[in-house]
């Protein structure tokens, strides 16, 4: 072999893993501008007012966003009323009846509701909630999230279930235990930090989301806590000042996207916590 | 604890597989009910247009006329474009995140890389707005003429349209490529590697082998971003210009299928105008179905290969986040 043929070659190799952290470099780049520019408008714009105010009229300075960061805490909260039984027993199923035909239909559905855009899950919502009482609602709001927290917690269940030992399943049955009693007073709290997980990892997913809210909840300009009414939230109070040609908005915008992400970091650091911990109590 | 005291036990078994069934059907139930309602609530629009819906381009709600194709235009370039930009950039990442980085770097990377899917679309709208578009505004007065007249590239310096939202979208995407793309090649066998460099085989020869082994999966990899992509609203929304045209400048603002229902559905004061915003909602959700399913199946088939050769068994966990 030529040795000007491997030289090529080397140079090739070379260029390839440049490129690589080349691509890894321009992946994070985005990331570092959206972290900086969060940190310098963003955390200077976040005062006392922000957190306890109301939203000011057009043109009038200052105010903040305390009735959609309330309104925000509602509906992440209605939606979990939801979304964390019903995935957490679906999630059940699927682990204690692993080859039932109804088992592969469900998870078949979670992967296909999981990949359904929200604005389309925005419409569902819509339809049943909205529509029949003529009434934009918080309800119908907390209805679209729910739904979409479904796939994501039984999906992180049934897979968290699975890692707990065969041993504790097999104990508890010996010692007479039924299957009910062995997963409710055996199994589960076993995988405790797991379902906490799968459900944290839902709201981190959840407390983001706009779409789904723009026609549903829709938003409110004024203190409401009522369910049967529109309701501000942070992601869709942030959407519309972020739009608007008002540089006080544009300030506030940055404000609750900080907030937005920081609640969302919460969530996700709380998640790996929780996961680590579930490995560290059953693996050996 | 009347479910722990049943009759006997085959009455409390069947009792329990009943209860957590009936919940766990509830998924199923929700699908179905997604498809019948979209199905129902753009039945006035399909009886009315029928497939011309979707081949003229006028999009006039006051003349009570409505046309789609610039949507699933404006979806489809700014998806293609967005996975063109996001595709490399994703399988440079999962290889140096799997093959190249210092161990020590790796799950640090790993969790930076992940963190952009954890960001809420509106923020990555709001980094468009100000950051982004300005961006694509300089790049624009900066293109060379001869560059400009092509159909490409012309159009006056808005800043806002095609170019901005694909870039948003690219970033957006590529978490979700590189992720499933790194676990792709963690499952490459490692003898494929060792053979490739015993052979003497330069690094780059040897990552393609695995890039090879893997392709499969990473067109699965590749779909399940081009699934992401079609479906997101909000932070296209907010860069693309909301213009109903159809044009092959990446300068020219544009609107997308999932950004006109956002737009317009609070304003729809008619049925019928209502029903054809559901109908653009119905085509997305097939599309977008039917491509994470292709995309599953890729990803599936790249799994049934991996099992047939020995592997060291995985943490679940690990392969489960």
């Amino acid at each position: 072999m030529s040795s000007v043929r491997l030289l090529r070659r080397k140079i090739t190799s070379h260029a390839f893993v440049g490129f690589c952290a080349l691509a890894v470099a321009a992946a994070l780049a985005p990331l570092g501008f959206i972290l900086f520019f969060l940190l310098s408008r963003g955390l200077s714009s976040l005062d006392f007012a922000f957190f306890t105010q109301m939203p000011k009229p057009v043109g009038e300075a200052g105010g903040g966003m305390a009735n959609a960061m309330v309104g925000t805490l509602i509906l992440i909260g209605m939606a979990s009323v939801l979304g964390v039984p019903v995935g957490v027993l679906s999630g059940i199923y699927l682990s204690e009846y692993r080859r039932a035909p109804l088992s592969s239909a469900v998870r078949f559905c979670a992967d296909v509701l999981n990949g359904v855009p929200s604005i389309v899950i925005g419409i569902f919502a819509y339809s049943l909630a909205v529509l029949p009482f003529k009434r934009f609602s918080a309800f119908a709001g907390s209805l679209a999230l729910g739904v979409m927290m479904i796939p994501i917690i039984l999906r992180t269940t049934e897979e968290l279930l699975a890692l707990v030992p065969a041993t504790l399943r097999e104990g508890s049955m010996a010692l007479g235990a039924t299957r009910a009693g062995t997963v409710f007073r055996v199994i589960l709290p076993a995988a405790l930090p797991g379902i906490l997980t799968g459900c944290l990892v839902a709201l981190a997913r959840i407390a983001g989301e706009t779409a789904p809210l723009l026609f549903t909840s829709l938003n409110n300009r004024y203190w409401s806590t009522r369910l049967d009414q529109p309701m501000a939230s942070l992601t869709v109070q942030v959407y519309t000042y972020a739009q608007s040609p008002y540089e006080d908005w544009h300030r506030q915008a940055w404000a609750g996207a900080t907030v937005l992400i920081f609640s969302v970091l919460v969530f996700s650091i709380l998640s790996r916590w929780a996961t680590r911990r579930l490995e560290r109590m059953h693996l050996p | 604890m009347g479910l722990f005291r049943a009759r006997t036990r085959t009455d409390e078994s069947r009792f329990f597989r009943l209860g957590v069934g009936s919940v766990a059907f509830l998924t199923i139930a929700v699908v179905v009910g997604i498809a019948l309602v979209m199905v129902q609530e753009s039945r006035l629009s399909i009886q009315k247009f029928g497939w011309s819906f979707w081949r003229t381009t006028r999009w006039d709600p006051v003349a009570g006329e409505f046309g789609a194709l610039p949507f699933l235009w404006g979806t489809l370039f700014s998806s293609f474009l967005a996975l063109l930009l996001a595709t490399p950039i994703a399988l440079g990442i999962a290889v140096f995140l799997s093959e190249l980085a210092p161990f020590r770097w790796r799950r640090p990377l790993v969790f930076l890389t992940e963190l952009l899917a954890a960001i809420p679309s509106v923020v990555y709208g709001m980094w468009g707005i100000f950051v982004l578009v300005p961006f694509v505004r300089a790049l624009q007065l900066h293109t060379p003429a001869w560059l400009a007249a092509t159909p490409f590239f012309k159009g006056p310096p808005l800043g806002i349209g095609l170019l901005a939202a694909s870039l948003v979208l690219a970033v957006m995407v590529i978490p979700f490529s590189a992720s499933v793309a790194r676990e792709i090649l963690k499952s490459v066998p490692f003898t494929q590697r060792e053979a490739a460099y015993a052979l003497g085989a330069t690094r780059w020869e040897a990552i393609r082998m695995a890039l090879y082994y893997g392709r499969t999966g990473i067109m699965g990899a590749i779909m399940l971003g081009l699934g992401r992509a079609l479906g997101e609203t909000i932070a296209v929304t907010m860069v693309i210009g909301n213009n109903p045209q159809i044009s092959l400048s990446l300068y020219a603002p544009q609107y997308t299928m999932a950004s006109v229902i956002a737009n317009e559905f609070t304003e729809a004061a008619d049925n019928l105008y209502l029903n054809a915003l559901v109908e653009i909602g119905l085509v997305l959700l097939i599309v977008t179905v039917l491509i994470n399913a292709l995309s599953r199946l890729l990803i599936w088939r790249m799994s049934r290969v991996r099992t047939a050769t020995p592997q060291p068994a995985a943490s679940p966990v690990a392969a489960g986040a």
